[in-house]
């Protein structure tokens, strides 16, 4: 164990294309830092903004929730519902302070297992940087 | 058989709670029948040496309203806890840390600042702050601590009964506190009122779609709203879907939109979460661009909106 700081961070992935996306990155020996802990989902529409606030709670320091192009879903829009949902809670984890960088949704369609990977690097080297969980906006506005 | 034994104690709270206490009326006369009120800080002058003096555990109920603000909150519901058999988280406060539980979007040292320096009633050019020793005339004086977060009750003491509303009302005060006292007792963790949301007994609902969807959404003081049709058909946020039931829909015969403070119906730990899902799913608009504009122009403010009582259940803390 080295003393740097290792994020950990949670992957909410649609099973119809970021999970294929993340599979797709694996078989093709793709390589991605080890921070992500991904739970499946059938559509990121089932995404309740509760899981990203428990995990918040729960010790995680950064979460992704990931799902199909709009007009992509495979339940027709669910990803739309996602879609809206994101957008509020990003403003409203901001209001709590969480940092900007820390919550962050992604389209990644099943063939896009570059972008999976572009994401999750890009993603930890930001949180990386922000340290752990600080809340420092708190207040600051 | 001996006197039941009840206690009152008020924690970071409005008087509110007090107030629905003492609106039970003529009931007080049934409840001073049933039980002995051995603390009660509003009507009665028993102290916390009156408390510390019964033994543990002979207390039969302690109604803690207010949320945990200060350290002598959590001294006081620790020695009530131990002195009783049952506790009950009365209100929003002691239920999901209510209004005052939005300060927890703020840290500790910016709402001292703003308080004791910065908002434009206060002078105070010494920069003073409240201590927690002080000396006066060669005594020594210690008081409470402002802590870092307001708590709802269960996330510093074991509850066993939570009597939601902002504030509870006398009629679900009073068959809460009855059936108790009858030896009548729902299993721990029971949340009085009904196990159902709102819109079940909304005088409303029948005027509600079977689905609803939004084009656009409003804010209650840009809009007339008409009595006799549903509040969120009309556009604008109402909780009542994602809110326990059992306050007969009072504010909705008020001609205003349920803000909540019942809380979530069983199963749902975070209300404010919930109901931002929930409003997402109803408006219309499949255009990022389009919506987050909406948004902006609206000024939809998540937190206040979704989370007016609950933000104690969902605080995130620094780690």
């Amino acid at each position: 164990m080295s003393g740097e700081f290792e994020p950990k961070i949670v992957v909410i992935a649609c099973h119809w294309c970021t999970y294929q996306a993340i599979n797709l990155a694996g078989t093709s020996r793709m390589k991605y830092p080890p921070n992500v802990r991904t739970i499946r989902v059938m559509c990121s529409g089932r995404t309740d903004p509760q899981f990203v606030i428990e995990a918040f709670r729960n010790g995680a320091d950064g979460v992704l929730v990931a799902g199909c192009h709009p007009g992509d879903c495979h339940y027709v829009n669910g990803n739309m519902k996602t879609m809206r949902r994101t957008v509020l809670l990003e403003k409203m984890l901001e209001q709590m302070g969480i940092e900007k960088g820390r919550f962050r949704r992604e389209w990644i369609s099943a063939a896009e297992a570059k972008k999976w990977v572009d994401v999750v690097t890009e993603m930890v080297d930001q949180i990386k940087k922000l340290g752990p969980l600080k809340l420092a906006g708190r207040g600051d506005e | 058989m001996a006197k039941a034994k009840i206690a009152f104690y008020w924690c970071a709270s409005c008087g509110g709670c007090e107030e629905a206490q003492v609106d039970l009326a003529d009931k007080l006369f049934d409840l001073i029948e049933a039980a002995d009120i051995v603390l009660w800080p509003v009507a009665m002058d028993f102290k916390k040496e009156d408390v510390e003096k019964v033994g543990d555990g002979s207390i039969d109920v302690a109604i803690i309203n207010g949320g945990i603000r200060m350290s002598e909150h959590e001294e006081m519901v620790k020695l009530l806890r131990r002195k009783s058999k049952l506790v009950i988280a009365y209100g929003s406060c002691a239920h999901m840390g209510g209004i005052p539980a939005l300060t927890n979007a703020y840290t500790r040292e910016s709402i001292l600042k703003y308080v004791y320096e910065e908002a434009p009633t206060v002078t105070n050019p010494e920069g003073k702050r409240p201590k927690t020793r002080v000396s006066v005339d060669e005594m020594d004086f210690e008081l409470p601590e402002f802590l870092e977060y307001l708590d709802p009750l269960d996330a510093v003491i074991d509850v066993d009964y939570y009597i939601p509303g902002c504030p509870p009302t006398p009629e679900i005060t009073w068959e809460a506190v009855s059936s108790i006292l009858s030896g009548n007792l729902p299993p721990k963790g029971h949340v009085f009122g009904s196990d159902r949301a709102l819109c079940y007994e909304c005088p409303l609902n029948e005027t509600k779609p079977e689905k609803v969807t939004l084009d656009t959404i409003k804010r209650v003081h840009q809009t007339e709203l008409d009595p006799n049709k549903c509040y969120l058909t009309q556009g604008v946020l109402c909780m009542g879907p994602v809110t326990r039931g059992g306050c007969k829909a009072l504010c909705i015969k008020g001609n205003m939109p349920c803000t909540g403070c019942f809380g979530p119906v069983d199963g749902v730990s975070y209300q404010g979460a919930k109901a931002l899902s929930y409003f997402s799913s109803v408006i219309n608009i499949d255009d990022e661009d389009a919506f987050r504009k909406l948004v902006e122009e609206v000024g939809v403010d998540p937190l206040g909106w979704f989370s007016k009582y609950c933000l104690g259940k969902g605080t995130i803390k620094r780690r």
